[in-house]
């Protein structure tokens, strides 16, 4: 019977496929790790420092270690969504991925991460004493090793256009007040038809609203926890705060407030429709960059505005780290290393300019004279304000965690978000600040439960 | 037995050609059965895995912390505030685009019902929006119309504005302002061409004679519209509401790129709050319990479509 042979191998074929399907889903290559002819799978975040990274590593890495290096350019949310389930359902997909400070203590205490401190020891060129000393700080676990190896980093200042300050016979202090900043915006709102005061993140998220805003809470003197985890997210401090961030945008704020993050505010910004800007150090690359920005060479920085602390600057860095699933180790650190390291920066400033140059996690980057060039007008504020930097001690009370504009547990990232859409509300004026605060505080207790 | 029962016989007993029927039936149906396996395995093992899920507690940010744990994850779907004005703004939307793309729809197949030039293109045009992928749609109308700085809205409010001597018009922020409206224009927007496809095949498939015999009756077109086309016109509109409002209950695009379901939760629908709950939470069981809820309540609005489009083609049939 011919069709029942036809039957058996179909069925066969069959089985074959939904097999070789599954195997495909678990198991990792394994094929030689270290030297010639590996290849290593990366997954990036999409930003320019690692777009040019995706360009320059073909003709120099592995041409030189022969090491092929697949890369993966995600969006910030979507990176965080995969690269989470990757390493969380030990997929093993990838080899290297960039992570930030809030990843590296949560992901550490999982066991998820390679420890990397031994490999940097290792490499004779690395120089791991070069590292700034809070990017180290913020990228150890708590057992105090390094788990990721920082590729730029950031912390947060004062962006102003210095001609509308000049027109309106203002001057920005080196170190401002909140208060100095509020009476500032109000001065230049409206300096040209259309154009106000300040930018300042609306954008629901942990990481968009809730960097900027967890910064100004810090030097305001609140906390989303007390040390011993009893949540304060109505406190007094806290809604001073809170007030003080909603009235400013929305008094003197960009069009759109609710709707802006990062992105939208750098192009109000580079396109003239704000006068002054808070957010990260990292911005100001894209600012001075004349093909994008119409304030290129116009912009005057100021350290992070303050209030009861001495400084307020936050502290971000992308970081390559290892997940334990990978089975290329050498290879991977190999590639680590590179990148992390002071021959990078070279390569990319002698190939693509040195304002490129991702900065902000080596002391001696500073100190080349083509960066300090190119960088005259930010980057000696970016470095003292990384330096400045406190993540175990960023506002007036003991943390629980280590972190500035966010609190390192698993958790944060709903409650941050969640919290941050109900202030979001409230700067569309669907809300009232209080209670979008009174709802936060309910997430944040039962939040705060589960780590008593 | 074999070649006993394909030799034919006069008149067969009643048992013989069922079972030699069986096994021909059988003789089709096994080459088949690796395909059907595989299709049972791709489409229904993945719901399967959702229903488990859904009864762990489980985050996959706290390893080792995974326990079963019932019903207990329904119970949160049934009793959580969030996920309940989920639900709310997830009707609100939905019932209001897909009336309103209806509406739209009937007036659009109505004009395009009538012969005109250029009527072809016409239709054209007015199925485009439909081809336009979700995510570009929302772009397009985040970005290009509702952007405060430089929106069309805007620009067409200043436009106005200078028009009538004044420097500059309102900064009006229209997402932040009419979040719903904004998300609901956008979809309508998308919608409206389906609508109007259904609804002009049904106006096309009205017997002509019938509505020659109602002009020369005396009917005024509005009597006729109203007493010939709409009665005939009803299973169509039934079918583009239930379509409609299958996919429409599923819309993530827009909320997610327009407004993140914001401001605060206001447009918050269901598959964004599960969204939510998968990618910021992490809560898997969680958000495996709410996925199933939708699913159910998908199957329950689905039932009844399959049961219109059967009744539709019950009637052409019987014509």
């Amino acid at each position: 019977m011919p069709s029942t042979r036809h039957a058996l191998i179909a069925g066969i074929a069959g089985i074959a496929v939904l097999v070789t399907g599954c195997a495909g889903a678990g198991g990792g290559s394994t094929s030689g790790d270290g030297g010639e002819g590996a290849s290593i799978n990366v997954l990036m975040v999409g930003n320019p420092q690692m777009e040019d990274i995706a360009k320059l590593t073909k003709d120099t890495f592995t041409k030189d270690t022969g090491i092929t290096v697949n890369f993966t350019i995600l969006p910030e949310n979507e990176l965080r969504d995969k690269v989470t389930q990757d390493i969380a359902t030990q997929a093993g997909q990838y080899d290297v991925a960039t992570i930030g400070a809030y990843e590296v203590p949560i992901w550490n205490e999982n066991g998820w991460l390679h420890e990397l401190g031994t490999y940097a020891g290792k490499d004779p060129g690395f120089d791991t004493a070069d590292l700034l000393k809070p990017m180290v700080q913020s990228l150890s676990g708590s057992d105090g090793k390094l788990y990721a190896l920082p590729f730029y980093g950031e912390s947060s200042f004062l962006m102003y256009n210095k001609e509308i300050m000049a027109e309106k016979g203002v001057t920005v202090p080196e170190r401002p007040t909140w208060d100095e900043v509020a009476d500032i915006a109000a001065k230049v709102d409206g300096a040209r038809p259309g154009m106000k005061g300040i930018c300042l993140r609306g954008l629901p998220g942990w990481g968009e609203l809730g960097a900027p805003l967890t910064s100004v809470v810090n030097t305001f003197g609140g906390t989303w926890f007390t040390k011993d985890w009893q949540a304060q997210v109505n406190s007094p401090a806290f809604k001073k705060a809170t007030n003080f961030y909603v009235d400013l945008v929305k008094k003197h704020g960009e069009a759109g407030a609710p709707q802006a993050g990062f992105t939208e505010c750098l192009n109000a910004m580079s396109q003239g429709k704000v006068a002054m800007w808070y957010d990260a150090t990292s911005a100001a690359g894209s600012l001075e960059d004349p093909s994008v920005s119409k304030v290129a060479g116009k912009v005057g920085y100021a350290y992070a505005p303050v209030m009861e602390t001495k400084s307020s600057g936050w502290l971000w860095a992308w970081a390559w780290a290892m997940p334990k699933t990978t089975k290329k180790a050498d290879a991977a650190s190999k590639f680590m290393l590179w990148a992390s390291g002071k021959e990078y920066e070279k390569l990319v400033g002698e190939k693509l300019g040195w304002a490129r140059v991702p900065a902000g996690k080596r002391a001696s980057t500073y100190e080349i004279p083509e960066y300090k060039k190119a960088s005259a007008a930010f980057g000696d504020i970016t470095l003292k304000s990384i330096e400045e930097a406190d993540p175990a001690n960023p506002g007036v009370q003991p943390r629980p965690t280590v972190g500035i504009q966010f609190v390192a547990i698993p958790e944060f990232q709903d409650l941050g978000t969640k919290v941050t859409q109900e202030i979001s509300a409230a700067i569309a004026g669907k809300t009232s600040v209080d209670e979008a605060l009174n709802n936060g505080q309910k997430l944040a207790e039962e939040v705060a439960k589960k780590q008593q | 037995m074999t070649t006993l029962i394909d030799t034919p016989k006069p008149a067969p007993p009643p048992a013989r050609p069922r079972t030699s029927a069986g096994i021909e039936k059988w003789r089709r149906r096994v080459p088949l059965l690796p395909a059907l396996i595989f299709t049972i395995a791709v489409t229904q093992l993945p719901f399967v895995a959702t229903l488990a899920i859904s009864t762990f507690q489980w985050n996959i940010l706290q390893p080792g912390e995974r326990h079963f744990t019932g019903l207990s994850n329904y119970a949160f779907v049934f009793t959580d505030e969030r996920l309940r004005a989920a639900v709310l703004n997830t009707i609100v939307l939905t019932a209001s685009v897909v009336l309103i793309s209806v509406l739209l729809g009937l007036g659009l197949a109505l004009l395009l019902d009538r012969r005109f030039a250029g009527r072809g293109l016409a239709r054209t045009l007015l199925i485009a929006p439909f081809l336009v992928m979700p995510v570009a749609s929302a772009l397009l109308w985040k970005h290009a119309i509702y952007n405060p700085d430089y929106g069309l809205l805007n620009g067409t409010l200043n436009a106005v504005y200078r028009f009538f001597g004044a420097a500059n018009g309102p900064t009006v922020d229209w997402v932040s302002s009419f979040p719903m409206p904004a998300v609901v224009l956008s979809l309508v927007w998308q919608w409206t061409p389906f609508m109007m496809l259904i609804l002009l095949a049904g106006l096309q498939a009205q017997p002509h004679d019938v509505l020659e015999a109602a002009g020369v009756d005396g009917a005024t077109p509005l009597e006729t519209f109203r007493f010939i086309t709409l009665p005939h016109l009803r299973r169509y509109i039934e079918l583009g509401i239930l379509l409609g409002t299958i996919y429409v209950v599923q819309t993530f695009d827009a909320v997610f790129t327009i407004t993140q379901g914001g401001p605060g939760s206001e447009t918050t629908n269901l598959p964004y709050e599960i969204y939510l709950t998968m990618f910021r939470k992490y809560e898997y069981g969680e958000a495996a319990a709410a996925g199933v809820v939708v699913v159910i309540g998908s199957i329950i609005i689905a039932t009844f479509a399959l049961r219109t489009i059967a009744s539709l083609f019950r009637e052409e049939a019987s014509r």
